[in-house]
């Protein structure tokens, strides 16, 4: 019934405020989806469903890295991750996920620190 | 005092003093408790029982921990949102031959699916929210046949049922009176080897404990939804599946007319709980 | 306690002490510590200056929220590097590495994830300069994660 595709579109949610003033922490909170397909259940037949997770969840803002999450089976499917960053000058902060087959996906957001 | 009755006494006291430790597996969910042992559901008492949780209505919010409510009301990590976002990109994305979007022909998408389940004026049948995605689909659209319970059909059912938030399904006309009753027969019909029908557990012992579940009851106003145990979003007639699995029955296919016709019933039953989907539940 | 044969008086003992140690904090087993171990050998982990947030039950073990932070000012010449979470119980006990920038402000991460058993998971931080600091939290699960065949 659920589907695991070869090749899949990740889609995401990121709340992060536009502004923000300098040397506030923000908490910055994500969500994927993606099955998390931890690789250890059956299906009806008893066949082992192969695993199928994000292998990692890597933030840099202006270039430094913030953040950075390597995953196990244990996360929870459609992963929510909220992390914090110190708000110093204004700049982009990029977001990726990568997929345990390699494909990335990369989201840009501009902060403005006043 | 004997010895006897002084080491018994110390006993007492120390399994009084230990219990903490055993409280704490003791759960109190959040809702409030209704047990309604109702009569056996006869023909005769189908109304009166039938009053009676219409009156009482709850939803399944109202069932779950605090931690699962807590992820249902945040709007932003409710992982169901994650479908909404993509059924509101699908919804207006050009599909099929004619390169036509959902939104070139519904342009005010909001409060269709508290019509649903609706009959269908060129098929003469009754159809689902669901089911008439489908069928935009592939006749309106001239695009790829989707089926009941693929990505696109769950993402645009959440988000065409979230456009609908907050409000009770609208009342079931005439005309689908018929197809009410088989949805109630449907209903009240013991099935499967352990002889069960939905009444029995939904409406004569919702708020009471089946095992380790708490039984709802079984409210359809939070579908689609996002089901821990499924880990992902699914469909109500997904969930009459594993309800006729868990009777030990045999399950009808999503989109059938034997789980539309139950749909509606449920939707009739609903009053006056508002439409919460996407719903997280475990 | 006299009077008392010596049956009584054993089984007595026997519960108080029982009482007393559950009120020691959580003790992680041999095959827990072990797990640790083999990712830190013999360094010395000092068990606090983390802390680590499940719910004491959850009814679904596959969405479990769980909060971890690090204390530590966040400066370019102190700060936590990476924290680890490990789920003993869980088939793969490795849950999650988080590794972070000074530029993060807070080492606080906030996540859900998976329980195949009740258990007491710990968190092992790392700082800049090594140091080792470890927190746990115990939760009880009546779904469990991972194991559950799908329907």
């Amino acid at each position: 019934m659920s589907e695991a595709p070869e090749s899949m579109t990740l889609k995401v949610r990121i709340s992060l405020p536009e502004s923000v003033a300098a040397n506030d922490i923000v908490e910055v909170k994500t969500l994927v989806s993606h099955p998390m397909e931890s690789g250890f259940r059956l299906n009806g037949m008893g066949e082992g469903i192969p695993r199928n997770i994000l292998s990692r969840f890597f933030v840099t803002y202006r270039g430094e890295m913030i953040f950075e999450t390597i995953f196990g089976p244990g996360v929870a499917a459609n992963p929510y991750i909220a992390f914090s960053l110190r708000a110093t000058e204004s700049g982009e902060v990029r977001f990726l996920w990568e997929q345990q087959n390699g494909e990335v996906t990369e989201v840009v957001r501009q902060l403005a620190v006043l | 005092m004997t010895s006897r009755r002084l080491s018994l006494m110390l006993l007492f006291a120390l399994v009084h003093i230990m219990s903490p430790a055993v409280a704490e597996l003791n759960y109190e969910p959040s809702a409030e408790l209704s047990s309604e042992p109702g009569p056996e559901p006869s023909p005769e008492s189908r109304s009166t029982a039938q009053t009676k949780a219409q009156t009482k209505a709850k939803q399944g919010y109202d069932y779950q921990s605090s931690d699962v409510q807590s992820l249902q009301d945040d709007e932003f990590s409710n992982p169901g949102m994650l479908w909404v976002d993509e059924g509101r990109e699908l919804f207006a994305q050009p599909a099929g031959a004619d390169g036509q979007a959902c939104l070139d022909c519904h342009q005010q998408p909001a409060g269709m699916a508290a019509y649903y389940p609706r009959i269908n004026p060129r098929l003469n049948k009754l159809v689902g929210l669901t089911g008439q995605v489908q069928i935009c689909r592939e006749t309106h659209q001239n695009a790829t046949p989707i089926a009941y319970e693929s990505r696109t059909a769950l993402a645009l059912t959440a988000y065409l049922a979230f456009l609908s938030r907050g409000e009770p399904f609208q009342p079931v006309a005439e005309s689908l009176q018929a197809d009410l009753g088989q949805g109630r027969d449907y209903y009240y019909q013991r099935k499967g080897q352990l002889n069960l029908s939905c009444a029995e557990c939904h409406e004569q012992n919702a708020g009471q404990y089946l095992r380790g579940d708490l039984v709802s009851q079984g409210q359809s106003t939070g579908y689609p939804i996002y089901r821990l145990e499924w880990q992902t979003l699914g469909s109500l007639h997904r969930r009459f599946r594993s309800c006729d699995i868990g009777v030990r029955a045999e399950p009808y296919g999503l989109g059938s007319d034997a789980y539309t016709r139950l749909e509606l019933y449920l939707r009739s039953r609903s009053q006056p709980l508002p439409i919460s989907a996407p719903a997280v539940r475990k | 306690m006299s009077g008392l044969n010596v049956k009584r008086r054993k089984l007595l003992l026997a519960g108080m002490s029982g009482w007393l140690l559950q009120c020691l904090p959580v003790r992680l087993s041999a095959a827990e510590n072990a797990l640790i171990r083999s990712f830190y050998g013999d360094q010395t982990i000092v068990p606090s200056g983390i802390t680590l947030k499940t719910p004491s039950l959850a009814e679904n073990g596959n969405s479990v929220s769980l909060e971890v932070e690090a204390e530590s000012p966040m400066t370019v010449m102190d700060y936590v590097t990476e924290i680890r979470l490990f789920a003993p119980q869980n088939p793969d006990p490795e849950l999650a590495l988080f590794r972070f920038g000074p530029g993060a402000g807070r080492a606080r991460v906030s996540t859900r994830v998976r329980f195949a058993n009740s258990q007491t998971i710990t968190a092992v931080a790392t700082m800049n300069d090594g140091r080792l600091h470890s927190g746990s939290s115990k939760t009880i699960i009546t779904l469990a994660a991972c194991v559950e065949p799908l329907l």
